[in-house]
């Protein structure tokens, strides 16, 4: 029987010099589902992003990919290797490469990179470039350097990228930030055709009613510890959290 | 034709044929065009174009690092100086066994004979081995340490213009006996060629051009695969590329070390054709030099790196000689100049220019 918990934080503690970031986070988040994250800046939801793919090494506690792995001990190439693809605040993509590179580098993976000095992609992956244009609706503009894309078109072109990589856990920070209503809705619209049986989506975001669209679990954090996590509703009416986002 | 030749032009075979085409064409010039024919080419003028094509090798060797990846190296002039001494020290070795007369440095450091540790440079091919080896091996070494230690940037940048200082002084040293302040010169033959020979001048110079054809050829292919690709990656962003999976740090490494070989055979060419190394050669101004050509021209096209040192070097002999104290003025005005107005250098220039005549 297949595993069902994707990420296990168990006691996670980050500390940066005195500032305590992260203080014993318990979290578990399981394959299929879609995770939200949430709470007010430097509540520590970057950091958690950025301990899970191994940027930031942790102060105490421990990271596992699926209950085995310990994420800890590996740098972020490995862990992307493993199937960890994140997205970050602010659209990332390769300005100056056509977009369909930008695809075709993903793809990739980073795997033997000399052997790309002579390689064209396989037929499959060729296959599976045209796939994950289609899918974030950028095959017109495949020709196009990314740079010339707009705002919306350059978030969707990154999680683009993290598909080609076939994720098992897709970690999205902020993946509405400054997005129009009409383009926030073809990524919510996105977001949950990637959903599936073998992946965990986690999304950190502010804008609530995004949340609540495609979130099955909400956590919200508030100065580095779990502050409550359930449904979106019985989030929203825990007294804590309002007290958190309202002030007293 | 022309125009529309440049415009779309992806760096396909053309400048390598021109430039196979000019090592044809100086031995012609200088042995078969009599001295009325316009054509004709001095002696003078062929070791110009032999010198220059060297410092278009060395620009180009630059631009795979710093046009494509965003590494700007300022310590270029190290490894081109580490290929110039390899080369030196051969060159010395061939000048003592015909003469039997020890060089005047050695002698003034009271030497009886030739230093064993240069005697290892004594036949061509070891110091080839040496010379682009050895500045492959220094660039390994240094790239492996601070692209792990993720120094990118202008840090990176300050601490190559650092250690190119660093070697020049040392070179500077007499008792270290390289040659010291003065030098290695003295020359006599290479590979059994005399130097002094016009037939080994010329050809010398059309080497230079056939080395930098094949060089161009090879890391234009390089640029125009999908690890060139992951070049651009890197420069565009470089923790997009890590978290997909790829070790950045590699990447980098390998691209900096073959640049740093390329311009240790731009310096071994280099030395037979003026005739003597100094530590001038790894000053901290060379290297940034280098990097002025290489932004007039283009940067991250290699073409417009190989224009770029053409066309300064060509302007530096010329008007450096016939009003030497304005050519600094010069130069840094044809810089500002430029890069105020033509970002993507004169490369850039002229394809967005020909793109927007046509258009």
């Amino acid at each position: 029987m297949k595993n069902t918990t994707a990420i296990y934080v168990n006691g996670l503690d980050v500390r940066f010099g005195g500032f305590a970031a992260i203080t014993n986070l318990t979290l578990e988040i399981r394959y299929g589902e879609t995770r939200a994250i949430i709470g007010p800046n430097g509540a520590g939801k970057t950091t958690l992003m950025d301990v899970i793919t191994g940027k930031t090494k942790p102060t105490g506690g421990e990271v596992f990919l699926d209950r085995e792995l310990d994420l800890s001990a590996l740098d972020e190439a490995a862990i992307a290797r493993r199937g960890i693809g994140r997205k970050f605040q602010k659209p990332s993509v390769f300005e100056a490469l056509l977009v369909e590179q930008n695809i075709e580098l993903a793809v990739r993976n980073g795997q033997g990179f000399i052997a790309m000095l002579g390689s064209r992609l396989r037929g499959e992956q060729r296959d599976q470039v045209d796939e994950v244009l289609s899918l974030i609706g950028l095959q017109e503009e495949r020709k196009r350097p990314a740079g010339v894309l707009s705002h919306g078109q350059k978030q969707w072109l990154e999680i683009g990228m993290l598909l080609a990589a076939n994720p098992r856990v897709l970690l999205l920070d902020e993946p509405v930030a400054g997005m129009s209503d009409h383009e926030t809705a073809r990524t919510v619209e996105l977001i949950a055709r990637l959903r599936s049986p073998e992946r965990a989506i986690v999304v950190v975001e502010h804008d609530m009613d995004f949340v609540g669209e495609i979130a099955d679990l909400v956590s919200v954090l508030h100065e580095g510890q779990m502050l409550s996590e359930g449904s979106m509703e019985k989030v929203r009416t825990d007294p804590r959290v309002i007290q958190v986002y309202l002030g007293r | 034709m022309l125009t529309a030749k440049i415009k779309n032009y992806r760096g396909g075979p053309g400048l390598f044929w021109l430039l196979l085409a000019l090592a044809v064409y100086l031995p012609v010039a200088i042995f078969m065009l009599g001295e009325s024919n316009p054509l004709h080419l001095s002696l003078y003028g062929a070791n110009l174009i032999g010198q220059i094509m060297c410092f278009a090798l060395l620009a180009l060797a630059l631009d795979f690092v710093w046009g494509l990846a965003g590494i700007l190296s300022l310590g270029h002039g190290i490894f081109f100086g580490i290929g110039g001494y390899a080369m030196g020290f051969y060159l010395l070795n061939g000048a003592y066994a015909e003469t039997k007369l020890l060089p005047d440095f050695m002698q003034y450091m009271g030497w009886r004979e030739f230093p064993l540790f240069l005697q290892s440079f004594a036949r061509l091919d070891s110091a080839i081995i040496l010379g682009i080896g050895g500045a492959a091996l220094v660039a390994c070494v240094f790239g492996f340490v601070t692209f792990r230690s993720r120094i990118n940037g202008v840090y990176f940048s300050i601490i190559t213009q650092a250690l190119t200082y660093a070697l020049m002084l040392l070179l500077f040293i007499n008792d270290l006996g390289l040659g010291g302040n003065n030098g290695l010169t003295g020359f006599t033959s290479l590979a059994g060629f005399r130097l002094a020979d016009t037939r080994t001048q010329v050809g010398l110079a059309s080497a230079s051009c056939v080395a930098l054809a094949f060089a161009f050829l090879g890391l234009n292919a390089v640029a125009k695969s999908s690890f060139g690709q992951a070049l651009v990656g890197v420069r565009d962003d470089e923790a997009r590329l890590r978290f997909l999976g790829y070790r950045t740090d590699r990447i980098k490494l390998f691209a900096w070390t073959l640049s740093a070989a390329v311009a240790a055979l731009a310096g071994m060419l280099y030395v037979p054709q003026v005739g003597i190394i100094n530590p001038g050669i790894v000053s901290p101004m060379l290297s940034v030099e280098i990097a002025v050509w290489v932004a007039i021209g283009g940067r991250g096209t290699l073409i417009g790196a190989i224009l770029g040192a053409v066309l300064i070097n060509t302007m530096k002999f010329w008007l450096s000689s016939l009003v030497p104290s304005v050519w600094p003025f010069i130069l840094a005005g044809v810089t500002l100049l430029i890069t105020v107005a033509l970002s993507n250098g004169l490369w850039g220039g002229l394809k967005q220019l020909l793109r927007r005549t046509r258009a």
